[in-house]
């Protein structure tokens, strides 16, 4: 593993019942890099997210990630390690303000417990405070602060979109997983999307993508992986992955390409 | 009921930066201090019992209301933990093992074994949810109960259905409560100085269910109830918190179980039934899940409103009729159930919502309401 590798997966399989949803996957994902996962639907992707977050299990293979192997079945443990995600169909708490979301995303970092919360010691009262400032800060961050104090379920679908990444972003993560966050998107909200995408990169944040909007990812992509049938067929720079004979199968099918 | 629900949320938060007026509170400390005498003057004893009661209901509730309100866990066994208070300190303070330990002593380990309890009960059923989770736990509220029943033999703890009687009464050092205390200008009597001992109970209760509810695990255990999954991956250690959830609301049952047993002075398995715990569980739902205030309000309301209807169901038949058709003690309950339908119908959210849920359903009621969660276009 060399220094500029943040995210080493290897050979990682998945089974539901009769259907491998992956099989022996590996890829490396470099610091400071933004990289797509692509692949058609059922293809796997969401799979080895769940997967990378703790939410899966996987039956084989493990992930490394910043020279530590991630503890799987443990989602809270690979937040506190740096890996934060967003969802595909969007997870917020819909009954929680917008401020409160991105409050709950400081989670992990936050060191007060049941007692100190009960006698509101100085250090609480401290915490909360900063706490409160830097969710803020957050949300003035992905462009959303004047929705602050509505309930998230009010919230436009972009905002919601946007109020998930700070809430992700909450937990001060080393990489980023988006989960298709240009789903249901106009093309303005998209553009919109990808400016803050490439401001998390440039602040620092390694950003793993699933999407579906092959211009956005394209465009935006340092490096590609293709999932097909659970398996990896192709991982490169974006203008060698849209020539690749295997993806064009994949997404057209085998008659397309001659 | 709409306008008197608006009041009531405009009083919870009358100025901008959301505190109450200084007035108010002094207004409501000198009205809680005076009510026992007016009480007691005006309506008799039997009303003053009945709102001691109300007050160990009032923490009874919003325990509850950390496991069903804030964390979302449906509870239906709550009461399984007031019972362990309550046989706490009838065998540390009673004839039964020849032990009277002091109430310093007791409160405290009363709140930590209950929340043993409360862990005990959290641990097996940390991935139900709904249903699954209530059938569980009013399986364990009636194994606490049953066993209540049954330890009298081989060797007898609980003494069994006939309970344990001739407990010690709340006492400090060698005052007992159970006597009228004589303060040289003024004599307390005893129900009164019980109130004050609940009050004081009572309002500790509320400022830890405050301040809980706007903390690191307030938010957590919100966040639980709003989506697990996305709790787990904003990092939160699920089952701790839960768990933590079960044994905070059970130490709240765990104190009112111990002051139950110090005002009674007599315990058996039959106070701590599934209706009981259904009955808490209605304080909290019909009160308004999750907002302290309203959780407040319907733990006071469904402990006078039963008793009201029983003081009157008599009377007035009398007056109406000239004879008694239907028994006072079922008309009451049949009053209860009807009162019961009808908040739940015209106020499901409770009576006394959060302002944010009232907003809500203003806003489900409004035509242009932006949609709730958004459905994906794939």
């Amino acid at each position: 593993m060399t220094a500029h590798t943040l995210l080493r997966v290897s050979q990682v399989g998945k089974a539901f019942g009769g259907v491998q949803a992956l099989k022996d996957v590996s890829m490396t994902l470099n610091r400071g890099e933004i990289y797509g996962l692509i692949g058609p639907n059922g293809a796997g992707k969401t799979t080895l997210f769940n997967c990378l977050t703790g939410l899966y299990v996987p039956d084989s293979g493990e992930f490394v990630f910043d020279d530590q192997p991630l503890i799987s079945s443990a989602p809270d443990k690979t937040v506190r390690q740096g890996v934060a995600r967003t969802f595909q169909n969007i997870r917020l708490f819909a009954n929680m303000t917008a401020l409160e979301n991105v409050m709950v995303g400081r989670h992990a970092r936050l060191r007060s417990n049941i007692i100190s919360d009960i006698l509101r010691t100085p250090f609480n009262r401290r915490e909360e405070q900063t706490t409160e400032d830097q969710a803020l800060q957050l949300m003035r961050y992905v462009g959303i602060a004047h929705r602050a104090h509505d309930l998230a379920k009010h919230l436009s679908y972009g905002d919601q979109r946007r109020l998930e990444i700070a809430r992700a972003l909450a937990t001060q993560p080393k990489l980023l997983c988006l989960d298709e966050p240009a789903a249901g998107m106009n093309a303005n909200e998209t553009d919109g999307l990808r400016q803050l995408i490439e401001m998390i990169r440039l602040d620092g944040i390694s950003v793993l993508l699933i999407e579906h909007d092959v211009q956005l990812v394209m465009g935006l992509c340092d490096r590609i992986a293709v999932l097909d049938y659970g398996e990896l067929i192709c991982e490169d720079i974006p203008s060698v992955v849209q020539k690749h004979p295997r993806v064009i199968e994949a997404y057209l099918g085998s008659g397309a390409h001659a | 009921m709409k306008m008197t629900a608006r009041f009531l949320a405009r009083l919870s938060c009358p100025k901008k930066d959301g505190r109450m007026h200084w007035w108010v509170w002094a207004l409501l400390g000198i009205l809680l201090a005076v009510m026992p005498w007016i009480v007691a003057a005006g309506f008799g004893n039997t009303w003053l019992r009945i709102l001691n009661f109300a007050l160990l209901y009032v923490m009874l509730a919003l325990g509850l209301n950390i496991v069903v309100g804030f964390a979302g866990l449906l509870d239906m066994g709550y009461i399984a933990f007031y019972a362990v208070g309550a046989y706490l300190w009838a065998l540390l303070a009673s004839p039964q093992f020849g032990l009277h330990w002091p109430m310093w002593a007791i409160l405290p380990l009363g709140a930590g074994v209950a929340g043993l309890f409360g862990l005990l009960l959290g641990a097996p059923t940390l991935k139900l949810r709904g249903d699954y989770l209530a059938i569980v736990t009013l399986g364990f509220g009636e194994i606490i109960r049953i066993f209540l029943n049954n330890l009298n033999a081989p060797v007898n703890i609980t003494n069994g259905p006939q309970g344990i009687s001739a407990i010690d009464a709340l006492h400090f050092g060698s005052v007992s409560l159970a006597r009228p205390m004589d303060l040289g200008i003024v004599t307390i009597p005893s129900l009164v100085a019980f109130y004050y001992v609940f009050l004081m109970a009572a309002t500790a209760i509320i400022g830890i269910a405050l301040r809980l509810e706007r903390s690191r695990v307030g938010r957590a255990w919100a966040a639980i109830r709003e989506d697990e999954i996305a709790a787990k991956a904003c990092g939160i250690n699920t089952r701790n918190v839960k768990l933590l959830a079960f044994a905070m609301g059970a130490t709240f049952g765990g104190v009112a179980g111990g002051l139950f047993a110090g005002f009674q002075q007599f315990v058996s398995p039959e106070s701590f039934g599934l209706l009981e715990s259904v009955m808490v569980l209605c304080m909290v739902v019909l009160g308004g899940m999750g907002h302290i205030p309203g959780v407040i309000f319907g733990a006071l309301l469904l402990t006078l409103l039963p008793e009201f209807f029983r003081q009157v169901a008599g009377p007035v038949q009398q007056a109406l009729f000239g004879k008694i058709y239907i028994d006072p003690e079922s008309l009451r309950m049949l009053l209860f159930g009807l009162s019961l339908v009808l908040v739940m119908r015209y106020r499901p959210s409770g009576l006394w919502p959060s302002p944010q849920r009232q907003r809500e359903i203003d806003d489900t009621q409004r035509v242009d309401a932006p949609a709730a969660m958004p459905v994906r276009h794939q």
